[in-house]
């Protein structure tokens, strides 16, 4: 710092580049802070496949704007067109089948990476401090995802389309007192229909966007702190870091191309798997299908919905599923991160993963018999395991000594 | 800075701020109500419809605001169970009498209460549910053959519509 400068602000003038490179970037510092936190950024050299996801997640997110634009060239946000207008997308637009297609099984792949990356947060305590703040903005983006997703299976004005946004939108009539006003101005209508149609069309382009918005932010705050990893200690050397670049880069591509070979599967042997034959009849909203379920994706948190006999009470315990989830870092008491060493915690992790996936399959079931009752206990354990043994567990159980990452993998090669 | 000036300023930020606030909640009203049905879709808030071929046992749906209305022509039967049901056993209490204008005629919207789906029933094929009237597909609500919910997560009863019957055979809703 020269004495002529004495806050520090010139500093930023000193580019270590020169030439046009060095020109721009005593201007714009943009090359200087992507090689800080791109190529020479430290990340412990423990990191497993289950870091690669946040990576893929990225990589389907960025797939899917790029064929979202190419649809929105082709597709009419309009109750009359837009079943239609999808419809020449698959049939006459030159490759139209292939862009939606990949759009619409992209988005599944997307949330199947989110969820390992939350399963991931959760099983090596990423969430804990002083990651409160990416394991928060990467939970917001989660929501997001979720009503962008919703949003945009509206789209193609099918008939699951149209009930799905009927019962997903007369949740908010739940809402005691507004909620049929706040019903009718989210739709514009007094049910779903060309007005709704038209502002969910603009709204799935906003919130894509505003997901991107907090990426920057989700990774901001993790560059803050540093990446966590299996051991959950904090890398005491340079020795127990790699650069990000080449190490993570090549990582997350090779996980990435794997990745997307899967969903390559999919998307050419099997594209409607993960989608509602329902959704190839044109909307009716004299008619309801015999039975709605909404995408994959969604079916826990719709069990969730169901597993409360009252109205208001499941639309409160689905959001508060999610919500509850952002108190974690603060309700599990434990000073250990990591599963690895923690034999109780560990049980309950895995059990929330495995209660998830029972919760999937039930939301998929008619809402009757033992179908209710094991919602009603899934659905107790998200609560339990947030509330009671989060907090409980980190105070009863004893873990062991976390290993330092160094020990860890010559434990490994052991 | 001296001691009486900083009230002062603290008064003009705060008075500045408020000012600012109600300004900015002004602006947002016309964009919020922007958002709610417009003229043109208020326009169409009235339908006339011809009961004359409605036959006993026989039901009708049609359009009115863009949602389906469930018109039914009660048999006596149907009738005697609407009258005759215990207040009691209601989940939202409310009596036939004061859910139709004639007796052989219900006129309720075909919306689930729950979560807004077309309930089966208005067929003749159709499920009825256990309580004869109407039966809701997507979460199994129950409604009687006065239109009222008697089992499932439905919290209230098929609503009733305004309307008026224009002569013996002919009503308009809305």
């Amino acid at each position: 710092m020269s004495s002529n400068d004495p806050q520090g602000y010139k500093k930023t003038l000193n580019s270590p580049y020169t030439g046009f490179k060095g020109w721009i970037d005593s201007r714009l510092p943009l090359v200087r802070m992507m090689e800080a936190e791109y190529l020479k950024f430290p990340v412990p050299k423990s990191l497993n496949y289950f870091w690669s996801f946040g990576g893929i997640a990225m990589f389907c997110l960025i797939g899917l704007i790029l064929t979202g634009i190419f649809l929105g060239f082709h597709y009419k946000p309009s109750a009359d067109e837009a079943f239609d207008s999808v419809e020449r997308i698959m049939r006459d637009v030159n490759f139209g089948w292939l862009i939606r297609y990949l759009h619409a099984n992209l988005v599944s792949f997307f949330f199947i990476a989110t969820f390992i990356h939350i399963f991931r947060a959760l099983y090596f305590g990423s969430y804990k401090a002083p990651r409160e703040l990416v394991f928060l903005f990467g939970l917001t983006m989660f929501v997001l995802m979720m009503g962008t997703a919703f949003l945009g299976y509206t789209l193609p004005w099918g008939q699951m389309s149209y009930w799905g946004a009927t019962v997903i939108t007369n949740l908010f009539s739940a809402i005691p007192f507004v909620g049929d006003a706040i019903l009718k101005l989210l739709l514009g209508d007094f049910n779903v229909g060309d007005s709704t149609i038209n502002r969910f069309y603009v709204l799935h382009w906003l919130l894509a966007f505003a997901i991107v918005g907090l990426v920057v932010f989700h990774v901001i705050t993790l560059h803050m702190t540093g990446s966590n990893n299996p051991t959950g200690s904090e890398p005491q050397s340079w020795d127990e870091t790699v650069s990000f670049h080449p190490y993570v880069t090549i990582k997350d591509l090779n996980a990435t191309i794997f990745f997307f070979i899967i969903l390559a599967f999919v998307l050419f042997y099997y594209p409607n798997i993960l989608g509602h034959s329902d959704n190839y009849i044109r909307a009716n909203p004299m008619v309801t299908p015999a039975h709605i379920v909404p995408e994959w994706y969604f079916l826990p948190f719709y069990a969730i919905l169901r597993a409360i006999p009252d109205k208001l009470g499941g639309v409160l315990a689905m959001f508060g599923s999610i919500a509850a989830l952002g108190l974690l870092p603060w309700l599990d008491t434990s000073k250990v991160r990591s599963c690895l060493f923690r034999p109780v915690w560990r049980i309950c992790v895995l059990l929330f993963a495995i209660n998830f996936l029972v919760l999937m399959y039930m939301g998929g079931k008619p809402a009757e018999g033992i179908y209710v009752l094991i919602s009603r206990i899934g659905t107790a354990y998200w609560f339990l395991f947030i509330f009671v043994l989060a907090p409980l567990v980190g105070f009863l159980e004893t873990p062991r000594q976390p290993l330092s990452i160094t020990n860890y993998l010559q434990s490994k090669k052991a | 800075m001296s001691d009486h000036k900083t009230p002062r300023r603290d008064f003009i930020k705060l008075a500045t701020m408020t000012l600012g606030g109600v300004g900015a909640a002004s602006l947002a009203i016309p964009f919020i109500t922007s958002m709610n049905p417009g003229k043109d879709t208020l326009a169409l808030a009235s339908t006339e419809i011809d009961l004359s071929p409605l036959k006993e046992g026989q039901s009708l749906t049609v359009i009115w605001r863009g949602k389906p209305v469930f018109i039914k022509h009660r048999t006596p039967q149907e009738i005697t169970e609407a009258k005759n049901t215990d207040l009691n056993d209601l989940i939202d209490i409310e009596d036939d009498a004061d859910r139709v204008q004639n007796d052989k005629w219900l006129v309720v919207l075909g919306v689930c209460t729950h979560l807004g789906c077309v309930p089966l029933g208005q067929k003749t094929s159709d499920v009825k549910g256990e309580y004869g009237g109407w039966f809701c597909p997507c979460h199994g609500s129950h409604y009687d053959t006065s239109g009222r919910i008697r089992k499932g997560p439905a919290p209230k009863n098929l609503p009733v519509p305004p309307y008026v019957f224009l002569n013996e055979s002919r009503i308009k809703i809305g």
